[in-house]
């Protein structure tokens, strides 16, 4: 791993958000998964080999306040702009997993031109009640980690409290990550974006792990079928849900070719 | 003191090996185990049961509101008081209660209590639970994280639907209505006692105390396991400065009653079983939805000891595996003796809890009808006159219903005046 990023703050509704940011070149955003990013991982370092890699954290996110403001998707959306605009990224090549997938391709679809390229990796927003997408909020907590990733020690790593870390408040940040990620997608993760995928028409990359057990494989046709742009598929062999976590340099090398 | 008795209204044929075949009671329960000729029985039963306990002078009966649930077959306890309004003269229907938060407009919730006291003539006591987990995250799909703010707003709209003297626009953050303009109005003014079930947190407890409401710790597991929760309460009502009125509190206790503690332990052990060992399977999963425990109450969950105590209980619950009666009996779940020994016990319960309104199961588990009446009427003759006088000459039970004169009231049709 390489050395920290840099730490800035951009204000949205007033409350501070963090933003990291590492590596040289033209920027690319990226907006982290369920949990959000309480580490810079391996994926975001190779990232940052080749390109200025920018996280900006959604609120209620590790380093993030104010997701209790946001009631409705209006205003996820809304505070999604105000957070990309402000930490640089209007027209910049965006990379959304996961949870950050789902609100990546909402402020795509309402706003045109945010997003020059987008990937999206394992992207909630779609719900078939024939497959229906695994309750992420509905766990036993000794077999959650498993159902994210297919190398659960990863996650357990991540989500353990670093030595210098006040290991009440850390855990706080981890529940209050998952919860904010419940505010805008309980119960089904489905908040229409269906009805909104044919406005995304930036090219798109769509990655998705074989071995998803949140989100099953076929979800990735849903999405492709659905996207009003150019758009590619690319299926991680042996990756779960947390592909950045299971596949790191694999979806990093993906990620790059896609954007070089 | 008052001495209310409380039906849960258990579905009482789950199989033996309820736990190992179906895993949960709770939100995803099996549907093929609901007979519905059986369930025609049982709520006639349950309604009999509740009816016959205030003929014998209990002083309320109670229903509460579950959802997808094995043990508690009220979703809608409006439905049974409305009932009882008629079929009962002078007990408080304590409707424990309706979850504001699941009701959409909540004046729904202010129009149908209205009905409830108007057709009972004032003895309604409305009971506003944020709802468990299972009931409102997952069952009624209500999300975790914004339940609480929506609890409070319905909250605000019901008590200012039941008082306002105009109609009045309503544009709250989660609720608009241009109109609100409830009709029928309460008979009991400003409205109707409120009482507020709640688990052990600290911001239920300051908001009871700002709001002046009753504070009912609705628990399974008995006075012992209650006492750190109720010690909690008090201390609050202290720093805040209210008085130590034990009319404040409610407590919810399980009660055996036979003419000998060895006849007691032959009767109950059944039901008690049962209901320990088949009703309270509710799997892990459903118990922690984020958002639904404030961050305020995790972090005094992981500091406080008054909290470190009820986590021990939590996590005793949740490796709870099928008790036996002995065990059950041991730690207080359940009360059993003879009338004076249940009497005795009761009134330390009431004296070191503190607590002035005393809910009842005398009915649980597959427990039936016969035995339910044996226990109640048992209880009614012999161990409530040994309670009513505590608290009473000091303290005054200011929310208990304030019902219209006796000779103001209706007289059901068949209902003796």
């Amino acid at each position: 791993m390489s050395a920290a990023p840099s730490e800035r703050s951009v204000r949205v509704n007033g409350e501070p958000c963090r933003v990291w940011e590492a590596g040289q070149g033209e920027p690319l955003g990226v907006l982290a998964g369920l949990g959000g990013a309480p580490r810079w991982t391996s994926f975001l370092a190779r990232l940052a080999e080749r390109r200025r890699v920018v996280v900006p954290s959604l609120p209620g996110f590790p380093g993030a306040a104010g997701h209790d403001r946001l009631d409705d998707l209006p205003d996820w959306v809304a505070a999604t702009l105000d957070l990309l605009e402000g930490a640089g990224l209007r027209g910049a090549d965006l990379v959304g997993l996961s949870v950050g997938g789902a609100l990546a391709a909402e402020a795509a679809a309402f706003s045109p031109g945010l997003a020059r390229r987008l990937v999206l990796v394992s992207p909630f927003g779609l719900f078939d009640e024939a497959e229906p997408v695994a309750d992420v909020w509905a766990q036993r907590p000794e077999e959650l980690p498993a159902l994210l990733a297919a190398h659960p020690e990863r996650l357990l790593a991540e989500l353990a409290p670093p030595a210098d870390a006040d290991p009440v408040e850390w855990q706080i940040v981890q529940v209050r990550a998952m919860e904010a990620a419940a505010r805008l997608l309980w119960p089904t993760c489905d908040r229409g974006l269906a009805k909104r995928l044919h406005r995304i028409q930036a090219p798109t990359l769509l990655v998705w792990g074989d071995a998803d057990r949140v989100l099953p494989p076929s979800y990735a046709k849903r999405f492709a079928a659905g996207l009003g742009g150019p758009n590619e598929l690319r299926m991680l062999p042996g990756a779960g849900h947390r592909a950045d976590l299971d596949a790191p340099d694999a979806l990093a090398e993906a990620v790059l070719r896609f954007l070089a | 003191m008052k001495l209310l008795w409380f039906h849960l209204m258990p579905y009482t044929d789950l199989p033996a090996d309820f736990v190992e075949r179906y895993g949960s009671v709770w939100v995803d329960i099996d549907p093929a185990l609901f007979d519905p000729r059986r369930g025609h029985q049982l709520y006639n039963e349950f309604m009999d049961e509740l009816e016959q306990a205030a003929e014998l002078g209990f002083d309320g009966i109670c229903v509460n509101e579950h959802h997808q649930n094995g043990y508690g077959l009220m979703p809608s306890p409006n439905l049974i008081a409305a009932s009882l309004a008629r079929r009962t003269r002078d007990a408080a229907l304590v409707v424990m209660g309706n979850s504001i938060a699941l009701y959409d407009p909540p004046t729904r919730v202010a129009e149908e209590m209205a009905m409830l006291d108007c057709i009972s003539g004032g003895r309604l006591v409305a009971g506003f639970p944020v709802g468990t987990p299972m009931d409102t995250c997952y069952a009624y799909g209500q999300n975790p994280s914004t339940l609480r703010a929506r609890y409070h707003e319905a909250h605000d709209l019901i008590l200012k639907a039941w008082q306002a003297d105009a109609p009045f626009a309503w544009n709250g953050r989660f609720q608009q209505q241009r109109y609100v303009n409830v009709w029928p109005r309460p008979v009991q003014k400003p409205h109707p006692p409120i009482w507020i079930p709640g688990g052990g947190s600290v911001e239920t407890w300051q908001w009871c105390a700002r709001q002046d409401y009753v504070y009912a710790y609705l628990s399974y597991f008995g006075y012992q396991a209650a006492r750190a929760v109720m010690q909690g309460f008090w201390s609050e009502m202290d720093r805040l400065g209210k008085d130590r009125n034990p009319y404040r509190a409610g407590f919810l206790q399980f009660v055996g009653v036979a003419e000998s503690r060895a006849e007691a332990m032959e009767l109950y052990r059944e039901s008690a079983e049962y209901f320990y060992g088949r009703c309270l399977c509710v799997d892990s999963r459903y118990a922690a939805p984020p958002g639904y425990t404030t961050e305020a109450t995790l972090r005094a969950k992981v500091t406080s000891q008054v909290a470190q105590a009820a986590r021990r209980a939590d996590q005793a619950k949740r490796a709870f595996a099928a008790p036996s009666f002995e065990e059950i009996v041991e730690k207080g779940y359940v009360i059993v003796g003879s009338p004076d020994e249940v009497a005795e016990q009761l009134r330390t319960v009431a004296t070191e809890l503190h607590v002035g309104q005393l809910m009842l199961l005398l009915q649980y588990g597959n427990m039936g009808r016969d035995l339910t009446a044996y226990n109640s009427e048992l209880f009614a003759k012999r161990v409530m006159p040994q309670l009513h006088d505590l608290f009473d000459d000091q303290w005054e039970n200011r929310w208990w219903p304030r019902p219209l004169a006796r000779e103001e009231r209706a007289v059901p049709r068949g209902m003796a005046r």
